[in-house]
């Protein structure tokens, strides 16, 4: 256990250091808060639009940026310390493996989730002061938003890691990584669209909309638009997804398990890896 | 030394490591006993570095036992058994955007040591005043000196250096093996492995020779050596004009081949060195006598050749 917040600690401190978090923090109180400025001007007003627009638009646009920046920020974990040489060397200290992937996790959990927190959390309050309060549904729906976007980059630090375990150089962990993220982010929600349409006269193409639940930034997609009546009309994808499973708090659940058997499966690879 | 009454720290017996479809090590039978530096030694490729892995179970033998300070270097007990070691890695760059400092800290911190041992640590290997420097900026001869302070923490009972002087200009590689020995006389084991011979002679006690994952030989270097009766080459130059080598060297085992006019070069087996030494120097017109010593190549080649295992032991 001592092995693991020591670990933590590093990753979390270099996150600091090499500015990981403020930049990140950074971006995302930039995107939000010019999404709510510029958000007001496409239907012809001047200034901040409200906090439910905003989340709406921040959600599509967080779900294209959270997996870059979570693959980022981990891809090169296990690789880059096996480059370095510091791998054999931390595996002949008293850690084992596991441990040493945990910490990791730990440590740039936090980074994700401290920077989420300041960024989006910082533009919101600023928003919500401009354009004059919200209400205590709005900022629920808005702590979702936060809770979700973290989670959703941890699936991915999470997939990062299953990356890094497996490659063995640091610029194919890293093409990977974007591969992967075009796969999610693009890819997939092309070919269910396509999978749809074909299926659109026949019946029992339902079954279509549970394979939403293979892709996580659908998941997020659909936690934080499905609590919004407008949002429905114009989002293709979560239109066809309805019923309990598809409730907020269960996609929170279903988040959170891709990321805990994305880490079974980083640990359990990396102690098939040859040091 | 006497064996056998001390449990030796490392003892391998019969140990095959095969990955891959490459057998990378076959029936290695190896100790390390308290307070000995033994070297390594071996080609690229020859299993150095596996062998090390092996030792402090980061790999798993195919086959045989594997025993460090008594105990199987891989399950439970592991952590207890790794306090106790000291391990620098083959090319090692740390971390480069941390200083010296907090590499030092970090893994002092994983091992469960006092950091406010490392101030002083630092000073030891003569990181003092760049131990505020990032690593980044270390030449690779303060790297290994922090290498060194890195694996001497904690008091390690075994020492495992893996190449710890490649790359090392010959200046920093005898300060090395200066600080090397600092520690051995604090009771520490040593396990290191090179693939050149000169420079480490003078501070192993026993050297273990590796070619393509097999033992080749083991003892002290000096028993090897005199074991395998190498020949030694003597160069000679000066100015000789006229005289009649054939006639002169008659009797001595020896070959020569004259480099030109002014050099020669003669190769004769170790016992005989002396004798011929003795005629050189009667001879008035030889101004330069250098004598060079068996390389790790001639060894290698005369073992390999040989297959002897388990020399002197």
């Amino acid at each position: 256990m001592r092995a693991i917040w020591i670990v933590a600690a590093k990753e979390f401190r270099d996150g600091l250091r090499s500015r990981w978090v403020a930049a990140i923090a950074l971006v995302f109180a930039v995107l939000a808060i010019g999404l709510a400025y510029f958000g007001a001007s496409a239907s012809g007003m001047v200034g901040f639009t409200s906090l439910a627009t905003t989340i709406v638009s921040l959600s599509s646009l967080a779900i294209f940026l959270i997996p870059l920046i979570a693959l980022l920020l981990a891809y090169d974990s296990i690789i880059g310390e096996d480059e370095q040489g510091t791998l054999l060397l931390l595996l002949t200290h008293p850690l084992r493996r596991s441990q040493l992937l945990l910490g990791k996790f730990v440590g740039h959990a936090s980074i994700m989730a401290v920077a989420t927190v300041l960024g989006f959390g910082g533009a919101a309050l600023l928003i919500a002061t401009i354009s004059g309060g919200a209400d205590g549904e709005l900022w629920r729906a808005f702590g979702l938003f936060i809770i979700s976007a973290t989670l959703l980059g941890w699936v991915f630090i999470a997939m990062a890691y299953v990356v890094s375990v497996v490659v063995n150089e640091k610029s194919r962990a890293a093409g990977v990584s974007l591969l992967l993220w075009f796969w999610f982010v693009l890819i997939f929600d092309l070919l269910l669209l396509g999978a749809m349409v074909l299926n659109k006269n026949s019946a029992g193409g339902e079954w279509l909309s549970y394979l939403l639940l293979l892709n996580p930034t659908d998941m997020f997609r659909l936690a934080n638009l499905s609590g919004f009546e407008a949002a429905r009309n114009y989002t293709g994808l979560t239109y066809v997804a309805g019923g309990p499973l598809f409730d907020p708090m269960m996609l929170t659940v279903f988040l959170s398990l891709w990321v805990v058997v994305l880490l079974s499966l980083a640990g359990w690879l990396f102690n098939r890896r040859r040091v | 030394m006497s064996y056998g009454t001390v449990a030796p720290l490392v003892e391998l017996q019969g140990v095959e490591k095969r990955y891959d479809g490459v057998h990378a090590l076959r029936g290695i039978d190896l100790r390390v006993e308290p307070g000995e530096i033994l070297g390594l030694l071996g080609h690229n490729g020859a299993g150095k570095t596996t062998t090390m892995k092996l030792i402090m179970g980061v790999l798993q033998a195919t086959a045989g036992t594997v025993r460090l300070f008594g105990h199987s270097p891989i399950g439970g007990d592991a952590d207890q058994l790794r306090r106790h070691l000291g391990y620098l890695p083959e090319n090692v760059s740390f971390y480069q955007h941390l200083s010296g400092r907090e590499v030092l800290d970090y893994f002092a911190r994983l091992k469960g040591c006092d950091l406010k041992e490392n101030s002083r640590l630092l000073e030891r290997v003569g990181l003092g005043d760049a131990s505020h420097r990032r690593v980044g900026t270390y030449s690779k001869g303060m790297r290994q000196r922090l290498g060194l302070a890195q694996a001497v923490l904690g008091a390690p009972r075994l020492l495992v250096l893996d190449e710890p002087t490649a790359g090392l200009d010959p200046e920093a590689t005898g300060d090395f093996y200066t600080m090397i020995d600092e520690v051995r006389e604090q009771g520490c084991a040593v396990l290191l492995s090179s693939h050149v011979l000169p420079g480490i002679e003078r501070h192993v006690d026993r050297v273990a020779i590796l070619g393509s994952g097999r033992l080749l030989g083991c003892g002290s270097l000096a028993r090897l050596s005199a074991d395998a009766a190498l020949p030694s080459t003597i160069r000679i130059s000066g100015d000789w004009a006229g005289v009649d080598w054939q006639q002169r060297l008659a009797g001595h085992p020896v070959e020569f081949r004259h480099i030109n006019g002014h050099r020669m070069e003669l190769t004769i087996g170790g016992e005989r060195k002396l004798e011929l030494m003795r005629l050189l120097l009667s001879e008035s017109g030889i101004s330069d006598i250098e004598v060079s010593q068996p390389t790790l190549n001639d060894l290698y080649a005369y073992y390999n050749r040989s297959g002897v295992q388990e020399v002197a032991s």
